[in-house]
């Protein structure tokens, strides 16, 4: 009986080699394949969500561009978990992948950093709408870039604003205790310091619901501004709480504040907090309008934080694309060349501003905007109006210019 | 909660006295407890506070990590923030209590640890989401009184989320009876991430949001200030959940200890064996137990909505482990030590919270650490918690 | 019940001769079909993601199903050897995916090995056991990241020679800090172990996302984890040129076009490193359980105070016990830190723990090889055959393929319900099924099983069967014959 049942377990997996191997492949070969790669469940996922539907989104509008071509494009994307292990074992997955030209992702820098390892090794170009780690750039690599502003030139920014136009003598700094918080949070408390501010506090908390024990040391201090390091959809709690409990402070945040689910989470208490932003606002840039209203009949949702930027990202990647493709004579171009297409980009409009990369991969300069929450009505979040903007170049840009 | 009642004697008297005996035993004495506790765990908190406060204003040269900033005077701050120190720790430690109650109570009948009873409490959450927004599309929310409201809220999220929990058990722990203590644990996890990415998913085909803010600034009785001293105020949300909190622990508590079933379950959670040889339904004592339980979960969903006005699939991970904790320090399996554990956990809490960011080298951030070094010592004295009965040893 | 059949070691006692090299021949001819219908696959079909997640999980599992025949021991040696020390490699190169996975699932294993130390053979239930994981991994990465931190600051950084000195560190500081942790809870049992534990393992990880700055001068910080931001630019040990070469010689050889050879030879390096320590970790803990220790800590599990009263030391025991299984995790650690040239306190969360849990459970507690096939199931459920499921349907709607008999075009499955968001519900949906149908795990220990049949009345044993059973165990039965002939 046992013999008879082994060589049926052999025997089966000869007939299904024989069903396979003799079957055609159906893919061709001139299929090119867009990854995005973010936390798609877990906390998280509702970010990652927004850059994989960003990343979808352009594909189906702008993917014409290279099926044009003679080639198929195809979205493929993928679940990081925002685990380390997981966004490398998928980043090892997507490698071997041949068809597969470019990522977009990730959200974490903790992910973002192993894995582009991995990427860099295969030539494979990462274009990030989310990592504002200064470590991700700051290697060099010729594979890696970023749409998104860097914690230090945006901590930079926002303080500035606030010591010369909210003229403020005291601040209270959170942040969420992740890499982007924290590292934003960091540069904005020095930049203040720097500036002759008192910081009377600088706390980081994990907590994403109940503020209570959060806001009882801040009230005691009764600081000018409260700034926030992290993302709207902790943040908006924590400002509604603080206004509840009696906290008059000023507020103020990063560019994670830009989502209209502050507005819908945070109610009044979120009306004239202050927030700075890489991506452009709607009431500058025609296109962004636009891209709001397409992907909100495509989705059903208005776009969340970092959309906006993994559709600028892709909008990029399908340009160095075509760009490759024309250079390569209309043949399928290597790894390397659409790595090298992506770092030319030069002067390149997308839906969040123009962008040029320097040689680390960086934004060539980086244009900040403030803005100020108007209203707690969420449809109006597009109506914010833009009360500054700051002007900040890469590390790469700025030594070039004192160079000169 | 020891309470005995004396059926031989109270036959005898009269009805007006028979209820004010029952009062007495099932409602004054457990409110009267539940009061205690909370100047057990406030005063004690408090005295800690100033004794910290007094001790470490001094500059200690020798240790730089407790160095406080100059411009700050340690024992000053913590006296003015003390008031809202003991309201953040009391209002967070009742929903730990009531979460804590569905963890204790399956420990006592089952054994095991339900690692699942933190997504029941976030299911309830998400009910009371739903009902709200239901009756605002109604536009009952402003018209209703908000009293009805809540008790709606509370209502629908104990039956469904009672309901949700006496499936789980039925599907994912009762076909595991018998087996090694961790086998039901791996299926509570399993349970687990299995109810918070079904939620998402319903929510997003439903709703398309992950974010579920309670539209709580539509009913202006939610809002209402009330004024306790300069400086010290809160919201008319913190009563409810307090008040609600308390109705619920004395009803659990009559549940238990005077009601035919309370003594099932009881029974059970003594002797399983014993038990059904003495006629009691185990197995619906168990339902019963993952049901009660569920229902008080859900129950502090709502609560904890309505307090942090903003619900995510994703909400009830660090409650749940909160809970459990506060659970195991007071004593596991024992629902007075559950209630004790839950409010000196949420005490501590605003405890440690309210002092680290004075301490610049140390920050807020180590909270956490703080009330876990606290647990640790608890058990190091005491094995089974503060309320907890010795293990009875195997021979 | 045809998998039962695998994997029982008794065959009928009297057979023909012809019969017995029958097992051999299956087994050559499973690992062959097997090794050339993946070889055979490849990325542009479209149905790669279905046969590759059949396939690869078939070919990893090899190992086990060899040791469940009844083949000559030094065969089968040779045949395990042959499998991960050659085809294993050659596949890898080919698709670096597959060596990814392998590599993870040995760095699980050898955590889960140790777990089972702990939980499975000791019976103390930890749930915080990725601290001393964290541990590893830190001390590694703070002496090497290019990090700003204190380590560079005073200049203490550690050469990259360092790392195997450092990897002994690491098992001995995670030791350590499992002596640290059983310390105080040594009155402590069942639950009450179980939460203190999760709070040391919170503390831990609340620790290294904090230290980034320990003095009051918020201007002059003395960092130390650098904190969220973790640790960046963490190296590995230099690997001889030869070994570089050497693989450069064996893609050309295999025609396999090779764009980062010293990449890939790292890639190489560490899956035959983890390999090792994964097979230490096995070797030693199967020595362990079969020695008199092991059977203290057995005595223990079952009744701590008649072990007490039979003169066995019960501190020593139990401190014992955490010691060893955290040293594998600080093992581990270290070559994780130097792997991912990147360690963040993201990586060492609550769930990671309940993740090491898992497999030794799925696999079968108190079993090492039930849980090396257990780290093999989670991991590549987690990691490959959900992400491929995903992937399958993705590709499906990218072709408009439109399931036949319901008529049901896969394009318009909503977004919101697509699969890549859905792997963890999918996970706990089989942790569940997994349980209800196998609750002593996939390949459990003998004893166990026993009592569980025992326990849950599906079987009537005689008390005198089952001792008779645990006394003929022996570390064949555990391992099959591979550490005696190894050592």
């Amino acid at each position: 009986m046992k013999t008879l049942k082994l060589f049926a377990v052999v025997a089966i997996l000869a007939l299904i080699g024989q069903a396979f191997v003799a079957a055609p492949t159906s893919a061709q070969s001139n299929v090119i394949k867009i990854a995005s790669h973010s936390p798609l469940s877990g906390g998280q996922s509702l970010l990652g969500t927004a850059i994989r539907n960003g990343t979808e989104l352009a594909i189906l509008q702008l993917g014409s561009q290279v099926t044009d071509l003679g080639f198929t494009l195809e979205f493929v994307p993928f679940d990081d978990q925002a685990t380390p292990d997981v966004g490398v074992a998928n980043a090892q997955n997507i490698v071997n992948d041949a068809a597969i030209l470019a990522v977009i992702g990730h959200l974490n820098s903790g992910v973002a950093l192993p894995a582009s390892e991995v990427y860099n090794r295969s030539d494979l170009v990462m274009v990030s709408p989310a990592n504002t780690n200064v470590n991700i750039t700051d290697r060099g690599y010729p594979t890696v870039n970023r749409l998104c502003g860097r914690d230090d030139a945006q901590g930079a920014a926002g303080a500035g604003y606030a010591v010369e136009e909210l003229k403020i003598e005291t601040a209270f700094v959170l942040h969420d205790k992740t890499a982007y918080g924290e590292g934003v949070a960091t540069f904005f408390a020095a930049a203040l310091e720097e500036a002759g501010v008192e910081v009377l506090g600088f706390e980081g908390t994990t907590e994403t619901a109940n503020f209570d024990a959060v806001i009882t040391p801040i009230l005691a201090q009764a600081p000018d501004l409260v700034y926030f390091g992290g993302i709207y959809n902790q943040a908006a709690v924590f400002f509604r709480q603080a206004r509840e409990k009696g906290l008059e402070s000023a507020f103020m945040g990063p560019d994670g504040m830009d989502g209209s689910d502050l507005a819908q989470i945070g109610g009044e208490a979120v009306v004239g907090l202050v927030y700075t932003s890489a991506a452009g606002p709607a009431s500058l840039y025609p296109a962004a309008a636009q891209f709001v209203e397409d992907y909100r009949a495509q989705f059903g949702i208005a776009p969340e934080a970092y959309a906006a930027e993994a559709y600028a990202a892709t909008q990029i990647v399908i340009n160095a694309l075509v760009n490759a493709i024309t250079e390569n004579g209309g043949a399928l171009p290597t790894r390397a060349q659409v790595a090298a297409a992506v770092r030319a980009t030069e002067d390149f409009e997308t839906v969040i501003g123009t962008i040029s990369f320097d040689d680390n991969g960086d934004p060539k300069v980086a244009t900040y905007y403030i803005l100020q929450v108007a209203s707690a009505d969420p449809e109006k979040w597009g109506e914010n109006p833009l009360i500054g903007s700051v002007q900040a170049p890469s590390p790469l840009t700025a030594k070039e210019m004192m160079g000169n | 909660m020891t309470a005995v009642p004396n059926i031989a004697s109270s036959t005898q008297r009269s009805p007006l006295e028979a209820l004010g005996n029952w009062l007495l035993q099932y409602i004054l004495r457990p409110v009267l407890q539940i009061l205690l506790f909370v100047f057990i765990a406030g005063g004690s908190i408090s005295l800690l506070a100033l004794v910290v406060g007094f001790v470490l204003q001094t500059d200690w040269h020798g240790i730089d990590i407790l160095r406080v900033p100059a411009r700050i005077n340690l024992f000053e701050q913590v006296v003015r923030q003390l008031p809202n120190m003991l309201l953040d720790g009391i209002t967070i430690g009742f929903v730990y209590a009531v979460i804590a109650l569905g963890y204790t109570m399956v420990y006592g009948v089952l054994k095991f640890i339900n690692f699942a009873h933190s997504e029941i409490f976030m299911v309830g959450g998400v009910v009371g989401y739903e009902v709200m927004i239901r009756l605002r599309a109604a536009d009952m929310l402003s018209s209703l009184s908000p009293l009805v409201v809540i008790v709606l809220m509370i209502g629908v999220a104990m039956v469904i989320c009672g309901t949700l929990a006496t499936v789980v058990e039925r599907v994912a722990y009762k076909p595991l009876r018998g087996a090694p203590r961790l086998v039901p644990l791996i299926s509570a996890i399993g349970v687990s991430f299995f109810l918070t990415d079904f939620v998402r998913g319903f929510q997003a085909l439903n709703r398309n949001v992950f974010n579920m803010p309670y539209p709580t600034d539509q009913v202006t009785f939610f809002n209402e200030r009330i004024v306790l001293a300069q400086g010290v105020s809160t919201t008319n949300t913190t009563l409810i959940i307090i008040v609600s909190a308390i109705v619920m622990l004395v009803g659990l508590n009559y549940f238990v200890n005077a009601t035919k079933i309370g003594k099932g379950i009881r029974a059970v959670s003594q002797d399983q064996a014993t038990a059904s040889l003495m006629g009691i339904n185990v197995n619906l004592m168990i339902t019963i137990t993952f049901m009660v339980g569920g229902a008080l979960g859900g129950a502090a969903g709502v609560l904890y909505g309505l307090k942090t006005t903003n619900v995510t699939p994703y909400i009830g991970f660090i409650p749940g482990l909160k809970a459990f904790t506060a659970a195991v320090l007071g004593g596991i399996g024992n629902i007075t030590g559950a209630m004790l554990g839950g409010l000196l956990l949420g005490m501590l809490e605003a405890f440690f919270s309210a002092l680290l960011p004075y301490f610049p080298a140390l920050g807020l951030g180590y909270s956490d650490i703080f009330a876990f070094a606290v647990l640790i010592l608890v058990l190091l004295f005491r094995p089974t918690g503060l309320l907890g009965k010795k293990v009875d040893e195997k021979v | 019940m045809a998998t039962n059949a695998l994997f029982q070691n008794g065959a009928p006692q009297s057979q023909p001769n012809w019969r017995e090299a029958l097992p051999t021949l299956f087994a050559l001819g499973y690992v062959a079909i097997v090794y050339f219908l993946l070889h055979s696959i490849d990325r542009s079909m479209l149905l790669f993601p279905l046969w590759s997640s059949i396939l690869f999980p078939m070919f990893v599992i090899s190992p086990f199903i060899i040791l469940g025949l009844k083949i000559d021991g030094r065969l089968k040696v040779l045949l395990i050897a042959i499998i991960g020390l050659v085809l294993m490699p050659i596949l890898g190169l080919e698709d670096t995916f597959y060596l990814e996975l392998i590599t993870q699932i040995a760095i699980f294993a050898a955590m889960a090995i140790g777990l089972n130390v702990v939980v499975g053979f000791a019976g103390l239930l930890d749930l915080g056991y990725v601290a001393f994981f964290a541990v590893g991994a830190y001390l590694w990465g703070v002496f090497t990241s290019n990090a700003n931190t204190i380590v560079q600051i005073s200049g203490a950084q550690a050469a990259p020679e360092l790392f195997w000195l450092f990897l002994f560190l690491g098992v001995i500081a995670a030791a350590i800090t499992g002596i640290l942790l059983g310390l105080p809870v040594l009155r402590l049992r069942g639950d009450y172990l179980a939460i203190v534990t999760l709070g040391f393992g919170e503390i831990i990880r609340i620790l290294v996302s904090n230290l980034s700055n320990i003095s009051s001068n918020r201007r002059t910080p003395i960092n130390i984890t650098n904190g969220a931001q973790g640790l960046p630019g963490i190296v590995g040990p230099p690997l001889p040129d030869f070994l570089v070469e050497g693989v450069a010689n064996l893609t050309a050889a295999l025609g396999i076009p090779a764009t980062n050879v010293r990449a890939l030879t790292y890639q190489l390096f560490y899956y035959v490193l983890v390999l090792g320590v994964c097979a230490i970790a096995a070797l030693v803990a199967a020595r362990l359980d079969n020695s008199p220790i092991g059977r203290a800590w057995t005595a223990i599990r079952e009744d701590e105070v008649a072990a007490q009263a039979m003169g066995i030391p019960k501190v020593r025991m139990k401190l014992l016990a955490f010691a060893m299984g955290a040293s594998f995790a600080g093992a581990m650690g270290v070559i994780f830190a130097a792997k991912n040239t990147f360690v963040s306190p993201e990586s060492f969360s609550f769930i990671q723990s309940i993740f090491i849990l898992a497999i030794v459970i799925v696999g079968g507690m108190g079993s090492i090889r039930g849980v090396i096939l257990g780290a093999v199931i989670v991991t590549l459920l987690n990691l490959q055959v959900l992400k491929n499921f995903s992937l399958l349907i993705n590709s499906l709607k990218n072709i408009d393929w439109v399931i036949p008999i319901i008529n049901f075009p896969i394009r318009d499955w909503p977004q919101q319900l697509e699969p890549a968001r859905y792997e963890r519900f999918v996970f706990g949906l089989l942790l569940i099924i997994m349980m209800i149908f196998r609750p002593s795990g996939v390949l459990p220990a003998k004893r166990r099983q026993l009592e569980l049949q025992a326990a849950m009345g599906k079987e009537e044993i005689p008390e005198a069967e089952i001792i008779a059973d645990v006394e003929t165990i022996k570390p064949e039965d555990l391992l099959g014959n591979q550490p005696k002939e190894q050592s």
